[in-house]
C-alpha cells in the first residue's frame, strides 16, 4: 500500500522537481502510443523537435502559437484559482472570432478605432459567453465543465452558421468563408512569419498584469478567498458570486482577445472554427495548469506547449499521422499533471 | 401509427448506446466516482471493437462477439487509469476524466487511421443490444436496491468512511465500480462502430459520452430512469434527422441542439434541486482518518 | 452484579505509548477492563482519550506496547479487526449512512450467521433489530431513515451495530455530548441492561457528574499519562478534578452580574451599566423566523432583547436552530419575517456590513468557515478589512501594513506560530481561534456572536477565550453565547436562554437556572408559571427522558 504523509510547507524544488518527472512521465506513455501506431517515438520527438526550436522558422510556428495559448491561459490561472473549471477557452476564442468579424465586416468604425473596436467587442463576446457558464454554476448548480465543453460546440455551430449563411462571402462562391477584413482590421505579424506580435505583447502585459492583481489588488484577495474557502467567503461578506462572475468575464474575454488575433492578423477573415484554432482552449488548459495558477509563470509555460501544438504540426506533415496526436500529448499531460499533485503535496511512503 | 412506432423504435436504436453508457456511469456514481471520461472511453471501445470484428479483412479473420469483448475490455483498461489517477493518487476527478476523454478520442484517432473508410461484412442484429440494455437496466435497479453487494457500493459513495470501519475495501469498491462503468461505455462504443454505423470514422462518438454524463444527473441516478432518459435524447436525435433541411431552421441548429439541450437538461435539474439526489461523497477522493 | 477484579481483565492496555510529529499522544498507557463493569476513562480534550480509543478499535498502531483481549496479546489491525474480537465502539460523531435506513446502515458489512444469501440484506436484519431492542430498551424503527433521527437515536443506531455483531467490550465516546440531561437518563438506563447482560463498557466523558453517576471506576488520563485509578464509590468531583487537570480547580461562575460587584469594581465606561435590568437594549429580536440550508423551517418566531453589557447563553441540543440563529445574525442565513434592531436601529444586511456596524461572529466551524486554511495568518488576520485602510486604499494591497499588524495581533493574543506567513492551517485549533478572537474583537464590537467558542480547545485557550468574552462584556460589549456545554454556559452568562425546535426559550436568570432544569426544556418540555422549570428528581428525569425518546 502507498501511503502519503502531508508536508505542511511544500519547498519551491520540490514543485519543480515532481513537474519535470510528470512531463518526462507523460512524454514516456505518450512514446507508448507512438509504438502501439506503429511509429518510432524517438523518431517522432526528434522530428518535432527539429521542425519547432531547432531554426528561426521552426520558432516562429512556436510562437505563433503560444500567442493563443498565453492569452488564454492566463485568463484560465484565474478560473483554477477560483476553482471554476473553464473547459470553454475554445469556445470563448471563437466568440471573440465571430465579434471580431461582424466589427470589422458589417460596423462602418471609423478605421483609426477599427482594431480598438475589434479588441472591446472580442473580449465582451468571449468573456459573456463564459459568464453563460458562470451563470448556470452560481444560480443552477450546473457543473461548468460539462456546460462550458457543450458552449464549445454551440459556438463551434454558430460560427458554421454565420460562414455558411448570413455572412458567407460574396466573392467565396464554394468556400465557406467570409469575405476578407479590409486592411484597416489587420493585426501586423512578424516580420513575413504568421507571429502576431500584437497578441503576444498584449498576452505578456496581461500575464504580468493579473500577477499583480492576484497578489496585491483586494480583487485579487477575494478571488483566491473563493476559491480556497467559499464558506469563508461569505463569512467575511465577500459575494460568492459577483467574484465568479466578474472572474468569468476576465477569463473568457482573455480567450476572446485571442480569438480576434488569429482571425485579425492570421487568416483575416472568419472561416471553418477548427482552421480558427487547433484546440487551443484545451491546450491552455495545461499551460495555466502547469503555471499552477500564476499568470506570469504562463510566459513560460505558453511557448513549452506551443512546441508541442506546433510539433503536433510537423508530425502532421512530415510523418503523415492524424491532427488527433495534439490530442493525445495534452491528454497525457494533464493526466500526469493532476496525478503528480500528490506526490508534490506528499512525501510518499510504502507500508502500512 | 406507423410514424408514432417507426419514431419510437428509431428513438430506442439510437437510445441504446447512451442507455449502456449511462447505466455505467450511474454505476460508478453511485460509488462515488464521477468519470468525464465516458467520450474517450466509447472512442476506444469502438475502435477495439471494430478493430477486432474486422480482423485483417479477409472473411473469418475478425469475430463479431470477441469485437464487442474486445471493446468492453478497452473501455475499462481506461477507466482502470482513471481509478488509479483519481483513487490511488486522489487527483480531481473532474479534470482526470477530461484528460481521459483527450486521450481516448486522441488514440482512437491515431490508431484507427488505418480502418477509416473499411467496409464491416456481416453485422450483429441491433435488438439483442437494445433489450439487453432494457433488461440490465432493470438489473442494476434491483441489484443496488436488494443486495448486500449493491447496498454496499452505494454506501462507500455516501460515506466511505462508515463503510471502511466496517472492513470494507472502500478502493476496491470504487475501482471495480469505474472499471465497470468504462467497460459498458466500451460497449456503447462497440454499438456505434459495429451494429448503428458498421464502420470506423474519427469522432464518430460526436458528443454522445458527454450527453450520457449529463443524463446520469437528469435521471437522479436512478438506474430505471436512466431508460426513458435516453429514449427520450434519442428521440431527439431522431427529430433532428427527420426534420433537417426541410424546414426553415438552419442545420447548425440541429447539429448544436443536443449540447444546448445538456445545458438546459441541466439547468432544469438545478431548479429542480435535483443535485441533491447526488450521492454524498460523489467527486470526493476518500483519505482514511479525514472523518 | 460487581466486577471481579482478580479475574483475567477482557481488554488490557500494557505500557502503550504513541507519538505523533512533535508529540506524544500516549505514554506508557496501562489500562484494564474487566467483565460486567463500566469503567470511565476521564481526561481533558487532548490529554490522549482519543488515541486510546484508537488503539483499541484499530484505528492506530501503538508505536510500543501490548493490547490483550482476556489475556491474549492482540494485534488490532482495523475496526473490523477489533469487531471480530468483540470490540465495539459508539464513536462521537455518528459514522452512518444518512440516507439509508437504520436496517440498510446495520446490514452494512455484516451477515448474520446462518444467512448465506446476498440478497435482501436490510430485511434479513430488521427481525433481529427488533429483538435486540426489547432486550436492550434500544427503541429503533428498523425502517426509519437515519437522516431523519435524533443525535440520540443515532446513537442507539451505533450501540445496536456493535450489538448485532456480538461484541462484550463497547467503548462508549463522549456519548452525552449530543443528549439532553433526560436523553443522558435514557442512555444510562440501556447502559446498565448492557451491564447486567454481562458487557463491558468504557465510558469516555470530561464530564465529572455523569462519571460519577454510572462507572464503577475511574482511570485518568493526563497529557498522555495515566494520572490516576480509583473505584467511582470513593472518588468526588473535586478528587477526580484534580486528577484531570493537576490542580485544585474552582467551579464558581466566573462571570459576576454587575449587581454582584461592588461599586469599585465597576467600569467607568458609561456603556457597562451597574444593573443589567436598566441597561439599554443592545439587540431586539421580534418574531424571527428562518429556513434551514435544506430548506426546512429552522427559527420559529424568536424573540429575545440582550441589554448592553449582557451575556446571554443559548443551550440546546445540536440542531434545534441555534445555528441558523447566529446566521441570520451576521447577515449568512436569510431572514423570512422578524425583525431585528441593534441600539434601536434596523440591523444592517449582508455579512460585511453587518460586522462593520460592530457585531463580531465568532463562527461555529472555525477551521472551515472561520479561516482559509491555505492562506496565511496575516491574510486571516485581514479577512474583515483587507478593503479598508491601512490595509488597502483604492483596492490596492498594503502587505507591509498588513503583516506589521499581524506581528503586533501574535504578541497581543500569544498566536503561537513561526511567523505571519505560516499558512494557518499548520497551526492548532487553539491558535486558530485566537486568530478569529483577534481579528473579531479588535473593532470593539457593541455585539458578539460566539458559537461554541471553546470546542475541543484544551484548558489554556478556552481560558483565554473566556476572559476575552468576559472583559468585553465588562466594556459594554454583548454576548450572545451558543454552546453544547453546559457548564460553560451556567459559568459565563447572565441569562440564559434555550434554542428547542426552532424556538428560543426564556432567557432565565443563571444564578437560578439549573441543569436539570434546562435539561428538561431542551427536551422539550413545558415552562412553568415562574419560568423555569425546577430541577425534577432522579426518578422524574428517567420517565420523561423515557417519554420524551
Amino acid at each position: 500500500m502507498i501511503r502519503f504523509d502531508p508536508i505542511s510547507d511544500v519547498p519551491r524544488s520540490r514543485v519543480v522537481w515532481v513537474t519535470l518527472v510528470a512531463l518526462l512521465v507523460a512524454l514516456f506513455i505518450a512514446g507508448l502510443v507512438f509504438v502501439a501506431a506503429g511509429t518510432n517515438p524517438l523518431e517522432a520527438y526528434s522530428t518535432m523537435l527539429r521542425g519547432t526550436v531547432a531554426d528561426w522558422s521552426g520558432w516562429s510556428e512556436v510562437l505563433r502559437r503560444a500567442a493563443p495559448l498565453l492569452l488564454i491561459g492566463v485568463g484560465l490561472t484565474l478560473a483554477i484559482r477560483a476553482q471554476f473549471f473553464n473547459i470553454g477557452g475554445e469556445g470563448q476564442l471563437l466568440l471573440g472570432a465571430v465579434a471580431a468579424g461582424g466589427v470589422a465586416l458589417f460596423t462602418p468604425i471609423a478605421p483609426a478605432l477599427m482594431m480598438v473596436a475589434m479588441f472591446v467587442g472580442g473580449a465582451l463576446a468571449g468573456g459573456l459567453w463564459a459568464l453563460l457558464a458562470a451563470f448556470l454554476r452560481v444560480r443552477l448548480r450546473v457543473n461548468e465543465i460539462l456546460s462550458t465543453l457543450m458552449l464549445n460546440y454551440v459556438a463551434a455551430s454558430l460560427v458554421v452558421y454565420l460562414i455558411n449563411g448570413p455572412w458567407k462571402g460574396e466573392k467565396v462562391r464554394g468556400f465557406i468563408y467570409t469575405d476578407d477584413f479590409p486592411a484597416y482590421a489587420q493585426l501586423p505579424t512578424l516580420g513575413d512569419t504568421q507571429v502576431g506580435w500584437p497578441t503576444l505583447v498584449l498576452g505578456a502585459a496581461l500575464a504580468v498584469a493579473l500577477q499583480w492583481f492576484l497578489g496585491r489588488s483586494t480583487g485579487g484577495f477575494e478571488l483566491r478567498v473563493v476559491g480556497e474557502n467559499a464558506a469563508a467567503a461569505r463569512y467575511a461578506g465577500i459575494s460568492v458570486a459577483s467574484v465568479i462572475y466578474r472572474m468569468a468575464l476576465i477569463t473568457g474575454g482573455a480567450a476572446g482577445l485571442a480569438g480576434v488575433g488569429e482571425v485579425a492578423g492570421i487568416h483575416h477573415k472568419l472561416l471553418e472554427p477548427g482552421q480558427i484554432s487547433s484546440g487551443y482552449g484545451f491546450t491552455a488548459v495545461i499551460v495555466a495548469w502547469l503555471a499552477r495558477g500564476n499568470p506570469a509563470l504562463c510566459l513560460v509555460t505558453a511557448p513549452l506547449m506551443g512546441i508541442i501544438l506546433a510539433g503536433g504540426d510537423v508530425l502532421k506533415i512530415n510523418m503523415n499521422l492524424p491532427f488527433r496526436i495534439t490530442d493525445v500529448f495534452s491528454g497525457v499531460m494533464l493526466m500526469c499533471l493532476i496525478a503528480s499533485e500528490v506526490f508534490v503535496k506528499n512525501r510518499v511512503r510504502w507500508g502500512r | 401509427m406507423d410514424e408514432l412506432i417507426n419514431a419510437l423504435l428509431r428513438a430506442l436504436a439510437f437510445g441504446t448506446p447512451l442507455l449502456l453508457a449511462s447505466l455505467g456511469a450511474v454505476i460508478n456514481e453511485r460509488a462515488g466516482v464521477v468519470n468525464l471520461g465516458v467520450e474517450g472511453m466509447m472512442a476506444l471501445g469502438a475502435l477495439a471493437g471494430f478493430a477486432v470484428a474486422y480482423g485483417d479483412g479477409t472473411p473469418g479473420s475478425g469475430n463479431l462477439w470477441l469485437g464487442i469483448l474486445a471493446a468492453a475490455l478497452a473501455g475499462g483498461l481506461a477507466a482502470l487509469l482513471h481509478a488509479f489517477v483519481t483513487i490511488t493518487l486522489r487527483a480531481n476527478q473532474f479534470v482526470s476524466g477530461l484528460s481521459l476523454t483527450l486521450l481516448g478520442l486522441g488514440v482512437a484517432g491515431l490508431l484507427g487511421k488505418r480502418y477509416e473508410g473499411l467496409p464491416l461484412t456481416g453485422q450483429p442484429p441491433q435488438w439483442p443490444f437494445t433489450v439487453g440494455a432494457i433488461v440490465l437496466a432493470g438489473l442494476l435497479a434491483f441489484w443496488l436496491s436488494s443486495t448486500r453487494a449493491g447496498l454496499t457500493l452505494r454506501s462507500v459513495g455516501e460515506n466511505p468512511a462508515a463503510a471502511d470501519v466496517l472492513g470494507l475495501n472502500v478502493g476496491a469498491v470504487r475501482y471495480g465500480a469505474v472499471a465497470f462503468g468504462g467497460a459498458l461505455a466500451g460497449l456503447a462504443g462497440a454499438y456505434l462502430s459495429l451494429v448503428y454505423r458498421p464502420s470506423w470514422t474519427d469522432g464518430m462518438t460526436n458528443g454522445l459520452g458527454w450527453i450520457a454524463v449529463a443524463l446520469v444527473i437528469f435521471v437522479g441516478w436512478n438506474p430505471l430512469r436512466a431508460i426513458f432518459g435516453s429514449v427520450f435524447f434519442g428521440l431527439l436525435y431522431y427529430l433532428q434527422f427527420r426534420l433537417q433541411g426541410k424546414t426553415f431552421i438552419p442545420t447548425e441548429v440541429f447539429s448544436a441542439m443536443p449540447y444546448l439541450l445538456v445545458i438546459v437538461v441541466l439547468g432544469v435539474a438545478g431548479l429542480r434541486g435535483q443535485q441533491g439526489a447526488a450521492p454524498e461523497s460523489l467527486g470526493r477522493p476518500y483519505t482514511r482518518g479525514e472523518r | 452484579m460487581t466486577p471481579d477484579l482478580t479475574s483475567v481483565p477482557v481488554l488490557e492496555l500494557r505500557g502503550v505509548t504513541k507519538r505523533f510529529p512533535g508529540v506524544v499522544a500516549n505514554d506508557n498507557v496501562n489500562l484494564s477492563l474487566f467483565a460486567g463493569e463500566v469503567l470511565a476513562l476521564l481526561g481533558e480534550n487532548g490529554a490522549g482519550k482519543s488515541t486510546v480509543i484508537s488503539v483499541m478499535y484499530g484505528l492506530q498502531r501503538p508505536d510500543e506496547g501490548q493490547v490483550l483481549v482476556n489475556g491474549q496479546a492482540v494485534t488490532i489491525a482495523s475496526p473490523a479487526s477489533a469487531l471480530k474480537l468483540g470490540i465495539g465502539l459508539v464513536p462521537q460523531h455518528p459514522m452512518l449512512v444518512a440516507r439509508h435506513t437504520v436496517a440498510e446502515n446495520l446490514a452494512l458489512g455484516h451477515q448474520l450467521p446462518g444467512q448465506g444469501s446476498g440478497l435482501f440484506p436490510a430485511r434479513r436484519v430488521a427481525g433481529r433489530i427488533r429483538e435486540l431492542s426489547q432486550r436492550y430498551g434500544l427503541n429503533v424503527d428498523p425502517n426509519a431513515r437515519v437522516s431523519q433521527l435524533s443525535p440520540g437515536e443515532k446513537q442507539r443506531v451505533e450501540i445496536l451495530r456493535s450489538l448485532l455483531r456480538g461484541v462484550q467490550v463497547l467503548i462508549l465516546d463522549e456519548p452525552t455530548s449530543v443528549l439532553t440531561p433526560q436523553e443522558v437518563q435514557g442512555l444510562f438506563q440501556v447502559m446498565r441492561e448492557l451491564k447486567r447482560g454481562g458487557k463491558s463498557l468504557i465510558f469516555i466523558s470530561h464530564k465529572l457528574g455523569e462519571v460519577l453517576e454510572i462507572t464503577d471506576r475511574v482511570t485518568v488520563l493526563r497529557r498522555g499519562k495515566v494520572t490516576g485509578n480509583a473505584p467511582t464509590a470513593g472518588a468526588s468531583r473535586r478528587s477526580l478534578a484534580e486528577m484531570m487537570v493537576g490542580r485544585t480547580v474552582s467551579f464558581d461562575r466566573k462571570r459576576q452580574t454587575p449587581s454582584e460587584l461592588s461599586p469599585s469594581e465597576l467600569s467607568p465606561s458609561e456603556l457597562s451599566p451597574s444593573n443589567l435590568d436598566t441597561a439599554p437594549v443592545r439587540l431586539s429580536l421580534r418574531g424571527l423566523s428562518a429556513l434551514s440550508s435544506r430548506g426546512l423551517p429552522a427559527l420559529r418566531g424568536v424573540n429575545l432583547d440582550l441589554r448592553a453589557g449582557e451575556i446571554v447563553g443559548v443551550a440546546g441540543v445540536a440542531g434545534n436552530g441555534q445555528s441558523e440563529l447566529i446566521e441570520v445574525l451576521s447577515g449568512l442565513c436569510p431572514l423570512q419575517s422578524g425583525r431585528i434592531e441593534l441600539d434601536g436601529e434596523a440591523h444592517a444586511s449582508g455579512a460585511r456590513h453587518i460586522f462593520e456596524s460592530g457585531v463580531a461572529h465568532i463562527p461555529e466551524d472555525r477551521i472551515h468557515m472561520g479561516t482559509v486554511p491555505s492562506m496565511s495568518v496575516a491574510e486571516n488576520l485581514a479577512l474583515r478589512d483587507y478593503a479598508r485602510a491601512p490595509l488597502a486604499r483604492a483596492g490596492v494591497r498594503d502587505l507591509g501594513a498588513q503583516a506589521s499588524r499581524a506581528r503586533e495581533e501574535v504578541t497581543a493574543y500569544e498566536i503561537s506560530t513561526p511567523g505571519v506567513d505560516t499558512p494557518s492551517r499548520s497551526l492548532s485549533g487553539g491558535n486558530i481561534q485566537k486568530i478569529i478572537l483577534a481579528r473579531e474583537l479588535r473593532g470593539q464590537a457593541r455585539l458578539i456572536l460566539a458559537a461554541h467558542p471553546t470546542y475541543g480547545l484544551d484548558i489554556g485557550a478556552t481560558e483565554q477565550v473566556h476572559a476575552a468574552l468576559l472583559s468585553a462584556a465588562e466594556r459594554g460589549a454583548s454576548v450572545l453565547l451558543v454552546s453544547e456545554d453546559l457548564d460553560e454556559l451556567l459559568a459565563l452568562s447572565d441569562r440564559i436562554a434555550v434554542m428547542y425546535h426552532g424556538e428560543l426559550l426564556g432567557p432565565y436568570s443563571a444564578e437560578q437556572a439549573t441543569r436539570e432544569g434546562l435539561g428538561l426544556l431542551m427536551a422539550g418540555g413545558e415552562a412553568n408559571s415562574d419560568g423555569l422549570p425546577h430541577g425534577a428528581g432522579p426518578g422524574d428525569l428517567v420517565e420523561s427522558a423515557g417519554a420524551s425518546l
